[in-house]
């Protein structure tokens, strides 16, 4: 927040949340918030460019252990991104695992001013908040995963939902984390005995079942006013005919009744998980079931996933998963599992147009953001770095925006997305409104951070603004691509950050975390079976375990209290 | 009297957290749970009184301003400067360092250099299958300790974390347990296992790869004997970790540093792989100072890489081997350096701690050690850990707060490099003017 008065004059708006659709429109800010008008104001012409609110990714890889341990074991992958230090920036390194610095930066750049940091394990929490502080201007929050933790497992099998959302209180209080995170729920723990679940297997050891574990986490955060809904990385991700698993995990949460004008899951890179076929020989799309599905229900939004082509890293708490893509690719291979709680894998990927799955992975992508026909359930993510890192936002954008990219796009790659994919015959195109809902619009309000001052310019808002330098009626791809990697502005609470592609200030963001309020009772109860936990099984003490306030230098509490 | 519980250790990479100590008039009286080398440290002992510089050949005492200000001169003027160590002290001391590279044009470079360097080498040719320690207390049944001697250098490792201690899946300890040794001698720890391959120095890359081969199948191309052990005792071991639920090989020095150095750690990697073919397994360096992992994660998170990265070119360069500290100094090519929380005046080869004696040289540390012998500018630090706070990496890569368990005048880690960085600031602003 920067105090004083800014004017953006002359430009054409596009604020979903408020339903302004390309009008010609001032924005007013004071002391870092939207205001109604200003007096004295320092004035940006925007010339009748395109004018949003800053972006806000609602799911993305980019601090902490799997993070780093990606960086640390690609030193390939930091050679691509080198860039000296300025007068305002430090040094830069990397392209798919790009150094805190630079990940802070090109966010910036392509006009985003809130990132959600996709996986924390909670015993790793103190080193997801230490490398989120060496991100400069973003915004930010992390949500723990709290699926394959035994706490969770022993609720789950005892069936005491009241306890079990005691435990989930805690743990997002203990790791300053932001709400419910899955992955690869029971099959994680299973990768502990290097196994796998599929949705309704016995986890080992613990009698329940992954589904069990998915319904009874969406009771438990139903239970607060939790800002977002469960967010789920579920079974099975990456496996050919895995289809059928994601609308058994969708139907699960069905009849639990959000509490508020939200889903009850927010289903994450829901590319990895349409597939058809049996091999990846008769691999195939199903982006249209799945949308099909997503278009007949309220209770499920998702984000895509969608494939960048080239050389990236894949991380994620899906053990098992990151195991067989190694074993794919014999590339170099990284896991890492945590005790009690969740895993990690990490392994190099490249896609290819060349290769037929990855060219249906591809088109996938870009089908479910097409077939689903309301913008406000899809938000747009590369799963960075997994199925591509994020500075190639601005290419999936002039994709969904044009079909004649599209084409040209496929007529180069390889033949199997004319039979095996959908692409090719859908003819819808987005426009800069419907750009607008799904790289802000709807990832502030499915993770309720729209009533935080996120994802739009209403009066009371941040001050958070991206000019685009094109005008609304531009149709090139290339120009549209070019535009949305370096804006012409991008202004962070009132402060100019970015000017003509380049970073000017870099202010800290704030760490947005939820506090939800449990009752006394049941927490001491909860607490017993917790101490006996960390008595026998944990390596780390139940004191030492919580984040201290010093990891989280600018706190933004949202409370969370229990629903009567 | 105050009692203080979950006290951490900021001795080794085990981060020990359950130490409880006595506090009494400002001074820790009472150690229980450490060992006795973290009990010694977090008792306190000689250190180094009053910052100090160097004048015709001996050190005087100064203020700490006089030495920041001193440290800062040399730093600003020099060309090629080298900025080493960051091991024993915390993360929010080692970001400023990082900065402070950045700003001067340092090269920075931390002790992995002279211990794992070999394994972060391996490690970026073929990944590291690991997990916490807490997996390795809760599930192991098999326990390897290869080319490492915790019985010696991490006391409480194996009751903690690994062979004695008892855990979800392993109720009765090392009853549920089977431990093997490869060492070159018989070692305390060795004299505990089960098995114990007595290897020929220098000989680990072969005996790894008679085990993979063994692991996949390939028996038969394994002769009778190698590197000092026996066929029927490699066949063993191989029976050991197909059968084992859990297995999990931790490696030291005697394999980072013999024979075929950063290839035996590939090669010992790949055994793993090989043996999570068959089941469950694990490898984990055997992590030596206690924030050594941190200082890796920091520089990897802000640079790009864990050690040896050098920033003359205003970005981050690795290659390690040409711009390693020792590198550096044994070509004579360094002509100032700022040595903080390390000692490479008893750990460095001799001709690369003949030419550190000849250049201008900044010690920030709470203890003498041979490298105060020849420091410029002597800067004492408070103890992390027992006066000052902040976060480590343990050998697994989890993060911990120390704590601050006493009050001290000694200015910490962190509030020394700002003032350094501060200082150099001034007079770069001041040239540029
Ligand atoms: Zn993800």
């Amino acid at each position: 927040m920067v105090e004083g008065e800014l004017l953006i004059r002359n430009g054409v708006v596009y604020d979903p949340i408020n339903g302004v659709n390309g009008e010609k429109k001032d924005i007013c800010i004071r002391d870092g918030k939207v205001v109604e008008e200003v007096r004295n104001p320092k004035v940006i012409d925007a010339e009748g460019r395109v004018v949003m609110p800053g972006g806000v990714d609602i799911h993305a890889h980019i601090a902490g252990g799997k993070v780093n341990a990606g960086r640390l074991f690609r030193p390939e992958d930091g050679r691509k991104g080198r860039e000296a230090k300025t007068k305002v920036c430090r040094a830069q390194s990397g392209y798919s695992v790009p150094n805190t610095f630079a990940t802070g930066y090109r966010y910036a750049k392509m006009g985003y001013t809130f990132v959600m940091e996709a996986a924390m394990p909670p015993l790793a929490a103190r080193h997801t908040h230490e490398e989120i502080v060496d991100i400069p201007i973003l915004d930010n929050a992390a949500m723990p995963l709290i699926d394959n933790n035994w706490m969770t497992m022993d609720y789950v099998k005892s069936g005491d939902m009241d306890l079990l959302a005691a435990y989930v209180a805690w743990i997002i209080k203990a790791t300053k984390g932001y709400g419910v995170k899955i992955v690869n729920p029971g099959g994680t723990e299973a990768w502990a005995w290097a196994k796998n679940c599929d949705l309704n297997d016995a986890v080992p050891y613990f009698d329940v079942t992954p589904a069990e574990i998915v319904k009874s986490l969406a009771v438990a955060n139903e239970k607060f006013e939790m800002p977002h809904s469960i967010h789920v990385h579920g079974n099975m991700l990456g496996h050919p005919g895995n289809y059928e698993v994601t609308t058994s995990t969708y139907d699960l949460v069905k009849g639990i009744k959000p509490y508020r004008d939200r889903p009850t899951m927010h289903a994450t890179h829901t590319q990895f998980h349409s597939y058809g076929g049996t091999t990846w020989g008769d691999f195939e799309s199903k982006a249209g079931a799945i949308a099909d599905y997503v278009n007949k229900n309220e209770h499920v939004s998702i984000d895509l996933g969608s494939v960048i082509l080239g050389d990236t890293t894949t991380m994620t708490a899906d053990g098992p998963m990151e195991y067989s893509l190694y074993q794919i690719t014999g590339r170099k291979w990284t896991n890492h599992d945590v005790e009690l709680e969740t895993g990690s894998g990490i392994t190099p990927f490249l896609y290819s147009g060349k290769v037929s799955v990855h060219t249906i992975q591809w088109a996938i992508g870009q089908e479910l953001a097409l077939l689903i026909k309301d913008p406000w359930k899809v938000a747009l993510t590369t799963d960075h770095p997994n199925a591509g890192p994020f500075i190639g936002y601005p290419i999936i954008i002039s994709m969904l925006m044009s079909k004649r990219r599209r084409d040209e796009s496929a007529a180069d790659m390889h033949k199997a997305i004319y039979d095996r994919a959908a692409l090719p015959s859908i003819d819808r195109e987005y426009d800069l409104y419907e750009i607008a809902i799904v790289t802000r619009g709807m990832t502030a309000k499915t993770l309720g951070l729209h009533e935080h001052g996120k994802g739009h310019l209403g009066v009371g808002a941040d001050g958070d603004v991206a000019i685009y330098d094109i005008s609304p009626e531009e149709r090139d791809a290339g120009r549209i691509q070019k535009a949305f990697l370096n804006t012409k502005y991008t202004i962070k609470g009132g402060e100019v950050v970015v000017k003509d592609g380049e970073v000017v200030a870099t202010p800290a963001g704030k760490t947005y975390f939820v506090t939800p309020e449990c009752d006394e009772k049941l927490t001491d109860e909860m607490m017993e079976k917790l101490k006996d936990k960390f008595e026998h099984y944990y390596s780390v003490t139940f004191n030492n375990y919580p984040v201290q306030d010093a990891y989280v230098p600018n706190p933004y509490e949202i409370k969370a209290p229990w629903r009567s | 009297m105050v009692e203080i519980t979950d006290v951490v250790c900021s001795l080794c990479g085990c981060v020990c957290d359950d130490i409880v100590v006595e506090v009494e008039d400002n001074k820790v009286t009472k150690v229980k749970g450490a060992c006795a080398v973290g009990k010694s440290k977090l008792m306190g002992h000689g250190r180094i009184e009053s910052p100090a510089i160097r004048e015709n050949g001996s050190l005087k005492d100064c203020s700490y301003d006089e030495a920041i200000k001193k440290a800062a001169e040399i730093l600003a003027a020099a060309r090629r400067p080298l900025l080493y160590g960051w091991s024993s002290t915390v993360c929010e001391a080692d970001k400023v360092g990082v900065e402070l590279a950045e700003e001067i044009g340092a090269v920075i470079d931390n002790t992995a250099s002279v211990c794992h360097g070999p394994s972060v080498l391996a490690i970026q040719d073929v990944g590291l299958p690991s997990c916490t320690l807490g997996e390795v207390k809760n599930r192991a049944d098999l326990v390897i300790y290869w080319g490492a001697n915790p019985a010696a250098a991490h006391a409480n490792h194996m009751k903690r974390y690994s062979y004695i201690s008892k855990g979800y899946w392993t109720e009765e300890g090392k009853k549920n347990k089977k431990l093997v040794v490869v060492d070159v001698r018989k070692t305390a720890t060795a004299k505990m296992a089960d098995v114990f391959l007595q290897i020929e120095q220098g000989k680990d890359y072969l005996v790894f790869s008679a085990l993979r081969a063994m692991l996949y199948g390939y028996e038969d191309v394994v002769p009778e004997e190698v590197g000092g052990i026996s066929k029927k005792d490699l066949l063993e071991t191989v029976r050991m970790m197909k059968e084992a639920k859990f297995g999990i090989i931790f490696f030291g020095m005697g394999v980072t540093h013999t024979g075929a150095r950063h290839n035996n750690i590939v090669n010992a990697i790949q055994t793993t792989r090989a043996a999570h073919t068959h089941t469950k397994f694990n490898i984990m360096p055997m992590r030596g100072h206690y924030n050594v992992a941190g200082i890796n994660q920091v520089c990897t998170w802000e640079t790009g890489y864990p050690f040896a990265v050098d920033l003359s070119r205003g970005y981050a360069w690795y290659n390690p081997g040409e711009h390693s500290a020792t590198d550096l100094l044994v070509r004579r090519e360094c002509d100032a350096a700022l040595i903080i929380a390390s000692d490479p005046g008893a750990h460095f080869p001799g001709e690369s701690i003949r030419h550190l004696a000849k250049i201008p040289v900044i010690q920030i540390d709470p203890f003498p050690n041979p490298t105060t012998e020849f420091a410029d500018v002597v800067i004492p630090a408070a103890i992390s850990g027992v006066e000052a706070e902040g976060n480590v990496y343990r050998m697994d890569n989890i993060p911990i707060r120390l704590r601050k368990l006493v009050d001290t005048e000694y200015m910490a880690d962190e509030e020394i490099m700002e003032g350094i960085l501060e200082e150099v600031r001034a007079i770069k602003g001041k040239e540029s003017e």
